[in-house]
C-alpha cells in the first residue's frame, strides 16, 4: 500500500492538538516541555474548556509557554504563580485555573506561595516541571538538584553539607490536607507520556468538579542543554538517576483513599 | 434622604468604602496601623452580600501577586499594609505597571527604615511617587487628610486605575488610619457583572472566546525595539495623567505671603497652624498635594511669584520638598520642617518653624 | 488478525533533529535526513516506510508536536 493512500483525513490517528499553534518553540531540541504543553493543550481542548481556561506561567524557560497555547495567560513573577492563581479561581470559580512551574519557580522562591495554595485547597492545578536545574539562566543548582549532580553554581556536584539536600517538594506537599492530589510523572516513552496526560486530566477534572483541594502534577524531566547530554542519553541518565530520587507514581488521591 | 452618618476609623472606612464601591476582592495581611482593613472585612463578610472575595495571604509578598492575578482577569481587586509590608509590595507594584493593570494599593504609614516604628510617619513618599519597585513606572498616589476622605479616595482610585490601566495607592499614614472621625460612607454601586467586565477590559483573562486571539497579561518583551514602545506608550500615558489629574486643595492661600505645602494629616495640623500664625499676623497660606503623583508642581510654581517663602511639612526628614523646589526652580527659599520616629507636631511647632525658617 | 499499516507526515521545518522519535519507535522505521532544514537541524524521516504501523509512538514523544500520524486497516 503506498504512503499516499495511508495519509488521508479519515485514517488521521495523531496530530497536534489545534490550540498548539504553529509558532516555532524556543526550547531546545529534546525539551521536555514541549511535550508537556502539548498534553496540557490536548486535555484542554477534549474537555472542551479552551473558552474557559486561564493558564499561569512562570518566570523560567516556560515562560513563553503563552506564545504556543492559544488560551488566555497570565505571567507570574518568579515563584508567584500559586498565589496569582490562588485569586483567579476565587474571583472566577468556573474557570479552569492551572499553574505551569518549574522546580525552582515552585521549590525555591515559590516555596511558600506553593505551600500555602495547596494548604488553602484551592481547586487549581499545579503543572510542575522538574529537572533539576535551572534552564532559562543557564544551567544553575536548583533545588531539586541531586547530590553531587554539577551545575554552573555547583562545578564539582552538589555538595550537600554546603547547599543541603534536593529537596522533594511534592512529597511535602502530600502531607497538607488541602492536598486532593498529588503525582509524579514523566514524559520520556510513549507509555510514560499516556500516564502522564492521564494525570493531567484527572488534576484538571478535580479543578473544575466543585468538591475544591489543590493538585500537582509533577513530570520529572530532562534539560539536555543544562545536564549537557544528547536527549536521548538525558532520558536514559533521568532514568538512572533522577528516578531513584523521584519515584514516579501517585503519592496523593483524596478521592481513591491514596 | 438623610446621609448615614457614622463613627469610624480611617482604616474601617477604606473597608467599607471598597465593598460599597463594587470591589470584587481584597488581598491582606496582618500589619501594625492598618491591620483593621482585613478584620473589618473578615467580621462584615462581603462574600455573603455582595459576593466580595476576601482572603488573608501568607504574606505581603503573596497579597500583591493575588491583586496581580485578579487585576488580570479584569477584576477590582485591592490590598492595604504598612511601610514594611509595602515595602515587601514592590514587586508586585512594578509587574501591575508593567503588566498596565489598574489595582488599588493602600499604604497606612509608619516610621522607617527597617522595622522602624509603629508610630504614624509619613517616610514612603520617596517609595510612593519616585518608582518604590524596580523600572520607570508611575503610580497615581492619593493622599488622603481624613476618615472621609480615606472613604471617598477607594473609588477615586479605583475609577483613576481603570480609567489609565495603572495601579494606583492611597498613601496614608497611621494617624489617619487610626483615628475615628465621622464619616459619610458612599453609596452601594453593584459589583460589576462579567459581561460589563469583557466591554471594560477586553484586555483581560478571562478565558478566550472563540472570536477573538489570547489575551496574554505580561511585562515581558525581550525584542528592545518593543520593549522601548511599551515604555514610550507607559510616559505617554503619564504624561496624560500628569494633564488631568492633579488635584490639589488651597486653605488660606488667597492672599498669603508665606506658603505651607504639607499633606495627608501634617496638612490637617497645618490648617490649624495657619489659623494661629494668622492671629499673630502672619499671613500664612496651605497648599495640600491630594495627588502625589501626579504633583500639583504648576500650582506651586505659580505661588512661588506670590509669597516670600515656602515650608513644607513632612512627618519624614524632607522628602516632598524636593518636589517643592523642583516646581520653585529656586525663586524663592523653600525649607522643611519635620519629626521622626513617630513624633506628630503641634500646630504651635510649625509657627514656630515658619518664624524660625522663613522670616 | 487485521494487521495496521502506518504512516507518518513530519513537519520538516519545525523539526529540532531531537532523535527522541527515532527512540520512540518500536518498528524501526525512523531516521534522521543527511540533509538540514532552514534553522541547520537534521530532520525526522521514514526511512522504513514499510515497516509502521501507525502506533504513534513518534508523535507523542516530539516535543515540537512535529509529527502527524495515520493508520489503516489492511487485509
Amino acid at each position: 500500500m503506498a504512503i499516499e493512500d495511508i495519509i488521508k483525513p479519515e485514517n488521521l490517528v495523531y496530530k497536534k492538538p489545534d490550540i498548539m499553534n504553529d509558532n516555532s518553540m524556543h526550547y531546545c531540541p529534546g525539551c521536555s516541555h514541549g511535550v508537556i504543553h502539548k498534553l496540557i493543550a490536548e486535555v484542554i481542548e477534549e474537555m472542551g474548556l479552551v473558552e474557559n481556561a486561564i493558564g499561569i506561567t512562570p518566570v523560567g524557560c516556560a515562560v513563553f509557554a503563552y506564545n504556543y497555547i492559544d488560551i488566555d495567560w497570565e505571567e507570574a513573577a518568579h515563584g508567584r504563580a500559586p498565589a496569582m492563581a490562588t485569586a483567579i479561581k476565587r474571583l472566577r470559580p468556573n474557570k479552569l485555573v492551572f499553574t505551569y512551574q518549574g522546580d525552582g519557580d515552585l521549590a525555591a522562591i515559590g516555596t511558600a506561595e506553593t505551600i500555602h495554595a495547596c494548604n488553602r485547597g484551592e481547586s487549581i492545578a499545579i503543572i510542575f516541571v522538574n529537572n533539576g536545574i535551572y534552564g532559562m539562566t543557564g544551567g544553575q543548582m536548583a533545588p531539586t538538584t541531586l547530590e553531587g549532580m554539577k551545575t554552573a553554581t555547583c562545578p564539582y556536584g552538589r555538595d550537600v553539607k554546603l547547599n543541603g539536600y534536593p529537596l522533594k517538594i511534592t512529597n511535602l506537599l502530600k502531607e497538607l490536607e488541602g492536598m486532593r492530589y498529588v503525582t509524579r510523572q514523566s514524559v520520556h516513552t510513549a507509555a510514560a507520556v499516556r500516564k502522564t496526560k492521564k494525570a493531567i486530566r484527572k488534576a484538571f477534572e478535580n479543578c473544575m468538579d466543585g468538591k475544591g483541594g489543590a493538585n500537582i502534577v509533577e513530570v520529572v524531566s530532562t534539560c539536555s542543554s543544562g545536564w549537557k547530554m544528547t536527549p536521548e542519553k538525558s532520558n536514559k541518565w533521568m532514568e538512572e538517576n533522577m528516578f531513584p530520587a523521584y519515584p514516579l507514581g501517585d503519592l496523593k488521591d483524596k478521592d481513591a483513599n491514596i | 434622604m438623610s446621609e448615614e452618618v457614622k463613627l469610624m476609623k480611617g482604616n474601617e472606612a477604606i473597608a467599607h468604602a471598597a465593598i460599597r464601591c463594587g470591589c470584587d476582592g481584597y488581598f491582606g495581611y496582618p500589619i501594625t496601623p492598618q491591620s483593621e482593613v482585613l478584620e473589618t472585612l473578615m467580621e462584615v463578610e462581603p462574600w455573603k452580600t455582595t459576593g466580595m472575595v476576601v482572603l488573608q495571604a501568607e504574606s505581603e509578598v503573596s497579597a500583591i501577586n493575588m491583586v496581580y492575578g485578579g487585576a488580570g482577569s479584569g477584576k477590582k481587586v485591592m490590598t492595604s499594609s504598612s511601610s514594611p509590608g509595602v515595602s515587601l509590595k514592590q514587586e508586585g507594584v512594578s509587574y501591575l505597571a508593567g503588566a498596565e493593570l489598574p489595582a488599588l494599593i493602600v499604604n497606612v504609614m509608619r516610621g522607617g527604615p527597617g522595622l522602624g516604628t509603629i508610630q504614624p510617619s509619613q517616610a514612603d513618599y520617596f517609595q510612593t511617587v519616585k518608582g518604590g519597585g524596580h523600572g520607570d513606572y508611575r503610580l497615581i498616589a492619593l493622599a488622603p487628610a481624613s476618615v472621609q476622605e480615606m472613604a471617598d479616595f477607594v473609588g477615586l482610585a479605583f475609577d483613576l486605575a481603570f480609567k489609565y490601566r495603572n495601579p494606583a495607592i492611597i498613601l496614608a499614614d497611621g494617624v489617619i488610619g487610626q483615628m475615628m472621625e465621622k464619616v459619610v460612607l458612599p453609596d452601594f454601586k453593584p459589583r460589576r457583572t462579567d459581561e460589563e467586565i469583557e466591554k471594560e477590559c477586553p484586555w483581560a483573562a478571562v478565558g478566550k472566546p472563540k472570536n477573538r486571539k489570547p489575551n496574554i497579561i505580561t511585562s515581558l518583551e525581550l525584542q528592545p525595539d518593543a520593549m522601548e514602545q511599551n515604555n514610550l506608550r507607559f510616559q505617554a500615558k503619564y504624561k496624560a495623567i500628569e494633564e488631568n489629574e492633579v488635584r490639589y486643595e488651597e486653605i488660606m492661600c488667597e492672599d498669603a505671603e508665606y506658603l505651607l505645602v504639607a499633606f495627608g494629616s501634617s496638612a490637617r495640623i497645618c490648617q490649624k497652624a495657619c489659623q494661629i500664625a494668622r492671629e499673630k499676623g502672619i499671613k500664612l497660606g496651605l497648599l495640600r498635594p491630594i495627588t502625589l503623583w501626579p504633583f500639583p508642581t504648576k500650582a506651586i510654581a505659580e505661588y512661588a511669584n506670590k509669597v516670600k517663602a515656602m515650608l513644607t511639612v513632612e512627618l519624614n526628614a524632607g522628602q516632598m520638598v524636593e518636589d517643592v523646589r523642583l516646581a520653585v526652580n529656586g525663586k524663592v527659599p523653600v525649607e522643611h520642617y519635620g519629626r521622626l520616629g513617630g513624633i506628630v507636631y503641634t500646630p504651635d511647632e510649625i509657627v514656630e518653624a515658619v518664624k524660625n525658617k522663613l522670616m | 488478525m487485521a494487521k495496521f499499516k502506518g504512516a507518518i507526515v513530519v513537519n520538516q521545518e519545525r523539526c529540532k533533529g531531537c532523535r527522541l522519535c527515532v527512540v520512540a519507535c518500536p518498528a524501526n522505521v525512523l531516521a534522521m535526513s543527511k540533509q538540514v532544514n532552514a534553522k541547520g537541524y537534521n530532520f525526522a524521516i521514514m526511512e522504513n516506510e514499510d515497516a509502521c504501523i501507525g502506533c504513534a509512538s513518534c508523535g507523542i514523544v516530539c516535543p515540537d508536536g512535529c509529527i502527524t500520524v495515520y493508520k489503516t486497516k489492511i487485509d
